[in-house]
């Protein structure tokens, strides 16, 4: 009933929902725009956490955060030269 | 010991420097001693929004580059005493001084004033900088719409990196008619959006046409609605609690009939 109302007046949705849903895709991407100095520090961590469990080449990791629709995602590259033994 | 501010927003024209001249003429009503100072090299405002701008002697680049003394180039204003304007210059640009010397005069001003309140540029390079390099805490200055709240909250971000956390936020020129039809971003979105504490809102009002016409700051202005909202933010700067304004308005004909349509 009443979206037959709303049809009739030409109702949209609020334009401040509009501009609020909007805001807040746009914001997630903007936000995951990482800054140099947080790259750097994050691949430091990964580095020294990653060779505790297997070898690879230090100048070769990759990171990097893209975009996708809804979301943004986080991606590592690190290509393995070797995974140490199992003991 | 007294504290300095510093008014920023990112996204040029949401109304940082009426801002800053109205919360500082306010503080200054208050009967604290206020210096407020123009960052904005090269496009500088604050001298004609608070009516000042034919008694410019010397600059903040004057004194950054030692050729005048910081006290000599505090303009006195025409209706307070104890309220100051140290202005930018106009014809140098925003590297003509440095963070460090920002930072210095911050410092020595905060030893003999109350407050010292500072007007950022529009921007995120090298003014914002300038401007927030010697503040103690950032009031950041949005206004209910997508580009100024985006700019924000990359404003937000840069103010938390320089180590000044907990900014707060004055939403102004908001239009409670075009919040009430749904039309316009509310307070709550805006809170939620930018996850910072709220200092005040103030509303579009013509009186703040006027008063920058005359030079002479809204919150002087009794019957002024948005001069209303900055004194109350004033207090709230000042410490005290002070609740929202009311803004209240008669619900239209046609609103009303939409929502009775939406109930159904």
């Amino acid at each position: 009933m009443a979206s037959a109302f709303q049809r009739l007046f030409g109702d949209k949705k609020n334009s401040k929902e509009t501009a609020k849903e909007r805001l807040q895709l746009v914001l997630i991407h903007d936000r995951a725009s990482l800054s140099k100095g947080i790259v750097d520090d994050l691949k430091k961590d990964l580095i020294a956490v990653i060779s505790k469990y297997m070898e690879f080449d230090e100048k070769n990791l990759e990171v990097q955060v893209e975009d996708k629709e809804d979301m943004a995602i986080l991606e590592v590259n690190i290509p393995i030269s070797q995974l140490k033994r199992s003991y | 010991m007294g504290e300095v501010f510093v008014v920023t927003s990112g996204k040029g024209g949401v109304g940082k420097t009426t801002t800053t001249a109205n919360i500082g003429t306010g503080l200054a009503k208050m009967g604290k001693r206020v210096v407020l100072m123009d960052t904005d090299i090269g496009l500088r405002n604050l001298d004609v929004v608070m009516g000042l701008e034919n008694r410019i002697v010397y600059d903040i680049v004057d004194v950054a580059s030692g050729q005048c003394k910081l006290k000599k180039a505090l303009i006195k204003d025409k209706r307070f005493d104890n309220l100051y304007l140290l202005p930018a210059a106009q014809t140098k640009d925003k590297t003509a001084v440095t963070e460090e010397q920002i930072k210095e005069m911050c410092d020595s001003l905060k030893e003999e004033f109350d407050y010292v309140v500072i007007d950022c540029p529009a921007g995120i390079e090298q003014g914002f900088k300038n401007a927030v390099a010697g503040a103690d805490w950032a009031l950041v200055v949005t206004n209910p719409e997508v580009s100024s709240v985006r700019d924000a909250d990359r404003i937000i971000g840069l103010l938390e990196a320089s180590g000044l956390n907990e900014p707060k936020l004055l939403i102004n020129r908001m239009r409670p008619n075009m919040v009430k039809q749904g039309d316009m971003l509310n307070i709550d979105d805006m809170l939620e959006i930018l996850a910072i504490k709220l200092l005040g809102v103030v509303p579009e009002d013509d009186s703040i046409v006027i008063s920058t016409n005359r030079g002479e700051p809204a919150v002087l202005d009794d019957s002024s609605q948005a001069g209303q909202a900055y004194r109350n933010i004033t207090r709230r700067i000042m410490g005290e609690d002070v609740a929202l304004m009311n803004f209240d308005v008669e619900e239209g004909f046609f609103s009303k009939l939409t929502k009775l349509f939406k109930k159904n």
